[in-house]
């Protein structure tokens, strides 16, 4: 039976989407082990069964939440070492990446990022991976006996099973050495925003350098408000320094999959729409005929966002009366 | 103290990147090079902090063709001091997992309290050389910082998150990976430019960094493209001037799909 194994990411206590997601694909592929690092990992056992985990290996140490990559990169390796799973799948997450790097110079295995499809079939593993912004697709393998794929969130969904049995699980007893806890997280700092997550939003009101000026973004937060909608950015204006990096849609920031896309001053560089253009639908205002964003959105609109954007939120709020 | 910037040519990002269709590599042939902008906000970096730390040498690292060089100028001319060009034809085709332990070999060598990395590149974006490199010299690894700042030996960053920030920090040496919102870089001046000339560019080969040929490139290759297809691209659809009822039939559009 190949052995698939799934990272479990565990942020504050709870494991994160992503890491469902990939169980959920996991357990298509062969017999799933997920590894849960971290406080509160052990709570954890039981939604990781539930997405496909027959065994968790569990691991409690403050050090995987209080140190970056190498507590868990350290204890991933020699976990890998001793049993050598057929595949490893680690969620794109900053944290996965970078445990992944380490991983891969470790175990000199080589590395797929964002891997979007895979089908492993008697050892040989084929990913599909987007590449140059989603404008083509490549097939990649592997050659190491531990294949390491990096997948971006959002690319399955996260489906429990009806009746899954309860899984086995281990506890790793491996000591976290005092040279693997370097990089010390000092402070957490959580920028809130109001409204729904980028990621969950079913709207996205999203603006770029056709707003002028950053107090513009607040045209942005008010018609998002009107549609329950989360706002998102640019690099161009998140590089800027006009919003936070959190807002970021594109390459560089965050895969979004809304039911509607309102793309604000945004010329559409495949950069930024390989994050959004898995939206249902896309709507586009720009006041350049040419713009890219016009070759793929739903309804397109030739004008100025800083008059359009204002005058939709009111024609919805009088509309709802 | 001792900085290195690991630095990268790539084909001018806002240009059309293709694969060749049969040695399924990027085309860098007949496409403008230019030094990876990404690379540009680690160099500043590396110039603010030699600013505030007298006595600091910066040594740019990077591995690529000859004709490389060009672009390890241009960082010269930003600021750096010198430069090393790992250059070899047996290095065609290698991943990242290759391109991690060379660049740390040449690394190794400057003996250095602070590596820099773009936390990717904008050709081939893995963002897994900075990781390796971190790994095979037994660095600590601050990445995707949005501030750094060197004080009392440390190295404390702003590291951007899926939510916010983390404040991070570890002791020299270690390597930090920078996001475009640290700084704004400045642009060569003309006695940069001339000065970059006369500055030193070391170019060696695999051998001198004690790799045989065949452990390199495509051979070293852990990784191996089979074959690409052009993705599905999605289609126009309506597009409207504005004419004063835009607002109007943005939400006739919004309600239609019941978002109103
Ligand atoms: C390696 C790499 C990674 C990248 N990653 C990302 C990423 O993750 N996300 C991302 O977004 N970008 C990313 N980029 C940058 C990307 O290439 C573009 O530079 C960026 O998306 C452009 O942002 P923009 O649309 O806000 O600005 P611009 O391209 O400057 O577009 C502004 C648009 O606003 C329009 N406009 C001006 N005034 C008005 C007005 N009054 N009303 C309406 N429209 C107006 C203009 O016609 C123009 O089309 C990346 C680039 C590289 C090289
Ligand atoms: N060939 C190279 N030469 C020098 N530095 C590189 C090279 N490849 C990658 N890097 C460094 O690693 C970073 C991330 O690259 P990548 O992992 O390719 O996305 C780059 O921004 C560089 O700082």
């Amino acid at each position: 039976m190949t052995k698939v194994w799934v990272f479990a990411q565990i942020n504050a206590g709870q494991v994160q989407r992503v890491s469902l997601e990939l169980l959920t694909k996991a357990r298509q592929l062969g017999d799933v082990t997920a590894v849960a690092l971290g406080p509160g990992a052990g709570e954890q056992a039981g939604i990781l069964a539930q997405h496909g985990a027959s065994r968790v290996l569990v691991h409690e140490d403050q050090a995987y939440a209080d140190c970056l990559s190498e507590p868990a990169a350290d204890t991933l390796g020699a976990l890998i070492e001793k049993e050598a799973p057929d595949l490893l799948l680690i969620g794109s997450t900053y944290d996965g990446r970078d445990i992944a790097a380490r991983l891969n110079a470790r175990l000199d295995c080589g590395v797929i990022t964002d891997g979007a499809e895979f089908a492993l079939e008697g050892g040989d593993l084929k990913v599909q991976v987007p590449w140059y912004s989603a404008t083509t697709v490549v097939t990649v393998t592997l050659s190491g006996p531990t294949k390491l794929v990096l997948v971006k969130p959002k690319s399955f969904a996260a489906e429990p099973l009806e009746n899954a049995p309860a899984p086995q699980i281990e506890q790793i007893s491996l000591a976290i050495a005092d040279t693997a806890r370097r990089a010390v997280v000092v402070e957490n700092v959580v920028q809130k925003s109001e409204g729904p997550k980028l990621e969950e939003a079913a709207v996205i009101v999203s603006g770029g350098r056709g707003l002028k000026q950053p107090e513009n973004f607040s045209l942005l937060n008010d018609l998002a408000g009107q549609v329950n909608g989360a706002v998102g950015a640019t690099r161009a204006v998140v590089d800027a320094g006009w919003v936070p990096y959190g807002m970021q849609v594109g390459q560089t920031g965050k895969t979004v999959k809304p039911n509607v896309y309102i793309a604000c001053g945004i010329s559409g560089a495949i950069q930024h729409t390989v994050g959004m253009k898995g939206a249902k639908y896309i709507v586009a205002i720009n006041t350049d005929p040419d713009a890219p964003i016009f070759k793929f959105a739903d309804l397109g609109v030739v004008g100025d966002v800083l008059k359009i954007v204002p005058a939709l939120t009111e024609e919805i709020k009088r509309r709802k009366g | 103290m001792n900085i290195v910037v690991c630095v990268k040519q790539v084909p001018e990002p806002s240009g059309t990147n293709r694969i060749n269709p049969t040695t399924l590599r990027i085309i860098r042939e007949g496409v403008d090079l230019v030094l990876d902008p990404a690379d540009e906000y680690s160099i500043e970096a590396a110039l603010q902090i030699a600013e505030a730390n007298p006595g600091t040498t910066i040594t740019l690292v990077s591995m690529g063709p000859d004709k490389a060089q060009e672009a390890i100028r241009r960082g010269l001319a930003m600021g750096a001091d010198k430069a090393v060009l790992i250059s070899d034809p047996a290095l065609a085709g290698s991943d990242a997992l290759t391109t991690a332990k060379v660049l740390a070999a040449a690394i190794k060598r400057e003996n250095p309290d602070l590596v820099l990395c773009a936390t990717e590149s904008s050709d081939a974006y893995t963002g897994m050389v900075p990781g390796g490199i971190a790994q095979h010299l037994k660095l600590p690894l601050l990445s995707y910082a949005k501030k750094l700042t060197i004080v009392g030996g440390k190295a404390q960053i702003e590291r951007q998150t899926e939510t916010g920030f983390q404040r991070v920090e570890a002791s020299l040496p270690a390597l930090v990976t920078v996001t475009g919102s640290i700084n704004t870089p400045r642009y060569p001046a003309l006695k940069g430019i001339m000065q970059a000339k006369k500055k030193p560019l070391d170019v060696v080969n695999v051998a001198a960094l004690g790799f045989s040929p065949d452990q390199v490139g495509e051979k070293g290759a852990k990784e191996k493209v089979l074959g690409w297809q052009p993705a599905e691209q999605r289609k126009a659809g309506t597009v409207i001037k504005d004419d004063g009822t835009a607002a109007a039939q943005i939400a006739d559009f919004l309600a239609q799909l019941k978002v109103i």
